[in-house]
């Protein structure tokens, strides 16, 4: 079979608010007055520590029940939930403040069948990444499920912990750093 | 019971040689302290990298595709038709896929905050647009040609002339941001960015053709842009890494 050859990536660059943040899609993955809502803060830094205020956060997660809003996901036994996309998306112009309202996802099934723990994947675009870097944000209240969670076990302590975020005045914390120490761990995806 | 645990492989830098550029990019000064240094892990894609995002038409109006009336007047520049297929690297046309693009305008000025170069705004041009793409995976633009523009990477820098492009794919691992050029750019030998991709075949997959077929006659001229996602290496390339 020929394979067509991949467009290449190219940074997103410093001005990508004019075609990606005043769009449709935001930050609001489900409602504030849903009494499942729950909020998630972090700040983008590079290696110097310094906040990056030109980036973008993208989240993509299940809905509560554990059940992707797409066709390859197909097991119906898990309902699916009108208007929750499960998509979406922040800017960090804020001092490299970024911020999602969304749900706390259900467990999606590993490759093996094991359940994954609750946990949103998440790119991050900027000026000075060429392409996009991944990353999973993983929930500090769910010690049991992280604890066999078959992506955490196949990290070492000090990676794992970069995925995890914390709780801080009600709302759940979680700082992407880029570079340097205390990177937050990145996959290739 | 203990549970199984896995080892995951880690790649200094996936698809190092390959079609996306390199993280660490020195000469595009940006990438220094940005670029990520640990190796990256990679492990088999679960459900959550077999999906991803899906659109609908709700959002958008049409509009949003003709980047030339979104205001009251029409903006200043070369008015141009930027049109092209969505694709799987298995060549499946991708269907109801959202496209999205911003540029500078015609004088090479973003309208944005950030940006203060010495070049006058119109108020006519915002210069973001989106569109979904149709049942055979192509997509349309209405827009001006974009100008060159400085940039402070070094002494006398400037972008080659570019509109920028986000995509969806069919699952999260395929997203993608790229940037379109034209074709015959004197600047792009100049340019970090552009010349960050290393290999010059999947280089050229950023060029725009003009294409005949898609002027439109006595207002317009056109610009071929194709774009395929998916069919990342599936096993990132084990490069020697020199830090």
């Amino acid at each position: 079979m020929t394979e067509l050859g991949r467009t290449p990536s190219q940074t997103v660059g410093p001005y990508l608010k004019i075609g990606l943040l005043d769009g449709p899609i935001t930050n609001r993955l489900a409602d504030e007055s849903d009494p499942r809502a729950i909020h998630i803060r972090g700040v983008l830094v590079d290696g110097a520590g310094d906040p990056v205020p030109d980036g973008m956060v993208e989240v993509w997660q299940a809905n509560a029940a554990g059940r992707y809003a797409h066709p390859a996901d197909d097991r119906k036994e898990v309902p699916l939930e009108a208007r929750f996309t499960g998509f979406g998306r922040s800017g960090t112009e804020d001092a490299g403040r970024f911020e999602f309202v969304t749900v706390k996802p259900g467990r999606v099934p590993w490759v093996d069948g094991r359940l994954q723990a609750p946990h949103l994947l998440v790119g991050i675009f900027a000026r000075g990444l060429l392409k996009r870097v991944a990353t999973r944000m993983y929930f500090p209240d769910e010690e049991t499920a992280n604890a066999e969670d078959p992506v955490l076990l196949g990290l070492e302590p000090e990676e794992r912990e970069t995925l995890v975020a914390y709780a801080e005045d009600g709302v759940l914390r979680f700082d992407i750093v880029l570079q340097g120490a205390g990177q937050t761990t990145f996959f290739a995806v | 019971m203990q549970p199984e645990t896995t080892a995951f492989a880690r790649s200094p830098d996936a698809a190092f040689t390959e079609t996306d550029p390199p993280h660490l990019y020195p000469d595009y000064v940006g990438t220094r302290l940005r670029a990520p240094k640990e190796p990256l892990v990679v492990m088999p894609a679960s459900l959550s990298e077999l999906t991803g995002p899906v659109y609908g038409n709700g959002a958008l109006v049409e509009t949003d595709a003709d980047l030339t009336r979104q205001h009251h007047g029409e903006p200043q520049g070369q008015r141009i038709v930027v049109s092209g297929c969505v694709l799987g690297s298995d060549g499946k046309p991708l269907r109801g896929q959202l496209v999205e693009i911003w540029q500078a305008n015609a004088a090479g000025r973003y309208q944005h905050a950030v940006d203060t170069h010495d070049a006058p705004l119109d108020p006519n041009f915002a210069g973001g647009g989106r569109c979904l793409t149709d049942d055979d995976g192509s997509y349309r633009f209405i827009t001006v040609l974009p100008g060159a523009y400085p940039w402070p990477n070094h002494p006398n820098a400037w972008r080659p002339r570019h509109i920028h492009f986000s995509l969806f794919g069919r699952a999260f691992p395929d997203r993608l941001v790229t940037q379109m050029y034209f074709p015959g750019d004197p600047l792009f030998p100049f340019d970090p960015i552009f010349n960050s991709i290393r290999d010059e075949r999947a280089r050229e997959r950023l060029i725009s053709t003009f294409e005949l077929e898609l002027t439109e006659p006595d207002w317009a001229l056109g610009f071929r842009f194709d774009i395929v996602l998916g069919g990342r290496e599936a096993t990132p390339l084990e490069e020697p890494h020199d830090d």
